[in-house]
């Protein structure tokens, strides 16, 4: 692995990106759009949306990136230019983390827009600072990336990309506290949150909201972070150069 | 200073349950223009990747320029174009080129340098998708060619194109053997055969001659390549007819892949 080829790789997948004007919108607009659709539902039942605005804030952004990223590196795969890579001096971890990369910088930029979109115009009321509100909303982000990378080594075709949403993603968004407060769940499936890596991101959006200090704040973060970098040390361990 | 740019012994490899290759044995000198042939589904594929290191076998050793098939020391030495031209077809010529470029460590004016090599100058800046066929196999020919390689692999580069392209295309995998680089091309055309230095014959996962075009046509008599090729086939099925019998169900398979 050298600087050089992942900064090689993480560039090529941003000019891929550029001239992929639905798959920016998908990644920048869309979740602003759903946050917004969800205050208007609310809009006349005070306090609802301050309740769940948060966690909604942490839902979409790792939703929509675990996909786009799943697929991308998916029809990488299927195209050949995979294989050809292979054959080159390029790391498997200069190929991961290159699209960590491009994708987690697509992350920042949706997390900025996201977060002011929901607290500006949607009008969230968050109680600790802004900048902590948007450095969680990055991680999450992130974290939907790193899982949405290591998924695809499993996947052959982006159909079963598609495949592990109901086993992945959607589990976590029911135990992940959204419907209902993880310490009212019944004890098993609390005990299954707590290694479900979206709990800790939506405890620590509500931390935030909440105004919230101090390791009940950063613990859910750190955790959240230490997942996503576990999955990102795994994925280069998945790819294979040698494929059946 | 190795002669051999390819030996293979005793090559196994198995795919979705059937067996590719059983035992398979080839050397191929170093340099011009070495010609793989063989009907679609004979392992031309297989093999090729056996020999630049993707393709995951059960047995036997591959040795590229007297190293290990796929080790870290040949992946500058040994380039490989896949079946299809294997290109980032949302980017443009060049981005395609500088991106490999970079992941090779060579220098940007090298990348222009190729593209002009392979005529693509012109369509420097268009998206590789929206390229011809002919024009898409120049790129990936042309990713092929980057940091100048002793071995260049092509999966049927040829397949598809009209016979001016490939007489085009020909021309300049002459030029680029002729500069020195062993240039393995694979076809199921047998027309192709003609235009190789040597002919590696396969069928149904086995190397049913090693010779020459010239050898060819004196051997078996006929002027045309496809005729004798079919000829060679028949004087193998009647030469290996009682151990083929054991392993027909298995070729059926592979010929369907």
């Amino acid at each position: 692995m050298t600087p050089r080829r992942t900064l090689a790789t993480a560039a090529r997948v941003l000019a891929q990106l550029r001239r992929d004007p639905r798959s920016i919108a998908l990644m920048l607009i869309a979740p602003s759009l759903l946050v917004g659709l969800f205050a208007w539902l609310f809009s006349d039942q005070e306090g609802v949306f301050d309740r769940l605005g948060g966690p909604i804030l942490a839902l979409f952004p790792f939703i929509l990136m675990f996909l786009l990223t799943s697929i991308t590196t998916l029809r990488e795969r299927r195209s050949g230019t995979l294989e050809r890579l292979m054959t080159t001096p390029l790391g498997k971890a200069d190929f991961i983390l290159g699209y960590a990369l491009a994708f987690g910088l697509m992350a920042v930029l949706q997390a900025v827009v996201t977060v002011a979109f929901a607290v500006l115009v949607c009008g969230l009321s968050v109680d600790g600072p802004l900048w902590q509100l948007g450095l969680v909303a990055v991680v999450d982000a992130l974290l939907g990336t790193a899982l949405g990378l290591l998924a695809s080594a499993f996947a052959r075709t982006e159909f079963q990309a598609v495949q592990f949403m109901p086993v992945l993603v959607f589990p976590q968004i029911i135990l992940g506290g959204l419907f209902m407060p993880r310490d009212q769940m019944p004890d098993v499936l609390h005990a299954i949150s707590d290694w479900l890596p979206l709990s800790h991101a939506i405890d620590a959006i509500q931390a935030v909201t909440a105004g919230t200090e101090g390791w009940d704040l950063w613990r859910p973060v750190l955790i959240v972070g230490a997942f996503a970098v576990a999955f990102l040390v795994l994925a280069p361990l998945t790819l294979r150069r040698r494929t059946p | 200073m190795m002669n051999n740019a390819v030996e293979i012994v005793g090559l196994e490899v198995r795919r979705g349950g059937s067996t590719v290759f059983d035992g398979l044995d080839l050397t191929i000198p170093r340099g011009r223009i070495p010609g793989l042939l063989g009907p679609s589904g004979c392992g031309k594929t297989t093999l090729m990747r056996s020999i630049v290191g993707v393709q995951r076998i059960h047995g036997g050793r591959v040795t590229v320029l007297g190293a290990a098939a796929g080790s870290a020391g040949l992946r500058r030495r040994v380039a490989y174009g896949t079946q299809g031209a294997a290109v980032y077809g949302d980017l443009t010529v060049r981005q395609n080129m500088r991106y490999l470029a970079a992941v090779l460590g060579v220098d940007r004016r090298e990348a222009d340098r190729v593209i002009s090599e392979v005529g693509l100058s012109s369509h420097a800046r268009q998206p590789a998708g929206s390229l011809s066929g002919g024009q898409a196999s120049r790129v990936s020919l042309g990713m092929a060619l980057l940091g100048a390689p002793e071995v260049i692999v092509l999966d049927e580069p040829t397949v598809g194109l009209d016979p001016m392209l490939r007489a085009d295309l020909w021309a300049l995998f002459r030029r680029i053997a002729d500069a020195g680089t062993t240039l393995l091309v694979s076809s199921h055309v047998m027309d192709e055969a003609a235009r190789c230095d040597r002919l590696v014959l396969m069928r149904a996962g086995r190397v049913i001659a090693q010779t020459t075009p010239e050898a060819l046509s004196a051997e078996t008599g006929e002027r045309d390549p496809e005729a004798a090729f079919l000829t060679l086939i028949a004087r193998d099925e009647a030469a290996h007819a009682p151990s083929r019998r054991g392993r027909r169900g298995e070729q059926g398979e592979e010929g369907r892949r």
